[in-house]
């Protein structure tokens, strides 16, 4: 019995942080996108091409945020949770 | 003898002293972490190694790896400008001196363009920033555990922004800092959760993209190692231990993970630091403010 709960804990965690890092779309559809219309942009002015580079990486680096928070997430089931529910588990029995 | 061009021998030792002053700290946290390294045969994913523990009122305090080598990379940086600046003269005669101008110069163009002439005092704040955060990441070039793939280093800096943010909300008086979070009217609660996730969105942010290139690291090493191990293993005896897919390879990854994408987050760091900053100080309310004070004095000392 203990076994199984110990089993249910580690596969759920794990399931959770591969359900969270779903997030990661998001971030690459909207950082792709930014890219185009970066390179667009450079495309048709090339001598603004360090203003735009830096403003895309800037942009990039905000929209990367929310896909960041899913890793981190993701680490934390992956990593902290699993001790810290069988802490749990050990003291309710 | 002309004395302008050659160096002292006094000049050399003072430069010798301190490039050693430069690099010990680095030498001792790599002898630390050679003596204190928990040999293991897997390829594994772990903290900060807990080196001390203090016994404090409220929880124990525990002296980390990822501390021991901040403060490393603090005192190794301090010694470094030491030497920069050593030997500074009115017209630039040494290597050092034109670098140590280019990036002063870098810098003040990076703050006066993004923060405005009023914060010119903030490239030496924001210079630290840059350094402290890519030299910590080039840490692991070394082999050292970098301090920032630890989340409590990179929390205590955005802390530290999220204080200046306050203070430069509070330059405008306690209504004017009330009055900075109603900015649409009934936007409050947003406005204060907004503010509440600022520290946590920029530790996460700048952990989030340390410890992923980490992550990766270790994990193509792993499956490098159990390829050539596949390849490999039905040699007999120790040709069939080489780890030859692992030559070459993680240090591509490297490349990317270690010097590119750390030398970025600090870059990335110090710009949303600049635009926080800037964006919390209202400029208009600070001079009618100022103006308003002054008008009071003048008219009470009449």
């Amino acid at each position: 019995m203990f076994e199984l709960a110990i089993g249910i804990i580690l596969g759920c965690c794990a399931l959770g942080a591969g359900i969270a890092m779903i997030a990661g779309i998001g971030p690459g559809i909207g950082e792709g996108n930014a890219v185009a219309k970066a390179c667009e942009a450079i495309g048709r002015q090339p001598e603004s091409k360090s203003a735009v580079t830096s403003t895309m990486i800037m942009g990039c680096a905000i929209a990367e945020t929310t896909g960041l928070y899913a890793l981190v997430v993701a680490i934390l089931l992956i990593f902290v949770a699993p001790g810290i529910m069988v802490d749990v588990l050990l003291s309710a029995i | 003898m002309n004395k302008s061009t050659s160096k002292t021998l006094k000049f050399i030792l003072v430069d010798c002293v301190l490039l050693t002053c430069t690099f010990l700290p680095i030498a001792f946290v790599i002898i630390l972490e050679i003596l204190t390294r928990v040999p293991s045969d897997d390829i594994s994913l772990s903290g900060a190694q807990i080196f001390f523990e203090f016994n404090m009122p409220l929880q124990k305090l525990y002296i980390t790896e990822a501390q021991v080598n901040s403060w490393a990379v603090i005192i190794s940086i301090f010694f470094l400008c030491i030497f920069l600046t050593h030997g500074l003269a009115p017209k630039a005669k040494t290597k050092r001196q034109l670098l140590l101008e280019w990036v002063v110069e870098q810098t003040e163009k990076l703050v006066n363009g993004n923060m405005g002439e009023i914060f010119k005092n903030f490239a030496p704040f924001i210079a630290t920033v840059i350094a402290l955060s890519a030299f910590s990441s080039l840490l692991s070039l070394f082999g050292l555990y970098p301090p920032t793939s630890d989340i409590n280093i990179i929390a205590g800096w955005a802390l530290a922004v999220a204080g200046l943010i306050t203070y430069y909300r509070f330059k405008c008086g306690p209504i004017g800092y009330i009055k900075s979070f109603c900015d649409p009217i009934g936007m409050l609660p947003l406005n204060v959760i907004n503010e509440v996730a600022t520290p946590v969105s920029m530790t996460f942010r700048h952990y989030g993209n340390i410890i992923s290139g980490v992550v990766v690291s270790v994990l193509v090493g792993a499956g490098l190692q159990g390829l050539s191990h596949i390849v490999l293993g039905s040699l007999p005896g120790i040709l069939g231990e080489v780890p030859f897919l692992q030559i070459g390879i993680p240090a591509v990854l490297s490349v990317y993970f270690d010097i590119f994408s750390g030398c970025l987050q600090a870059y990335i760091f110090a710009m949303l630091t600049m635009m926080y900053v800037s964006g919390a100080f209202n400029i208009d309310e600070f001079e009618l403010r100022k103006k308003k004070k002054a008008l009071k004095k003048a008219n009470g000392g009449n």
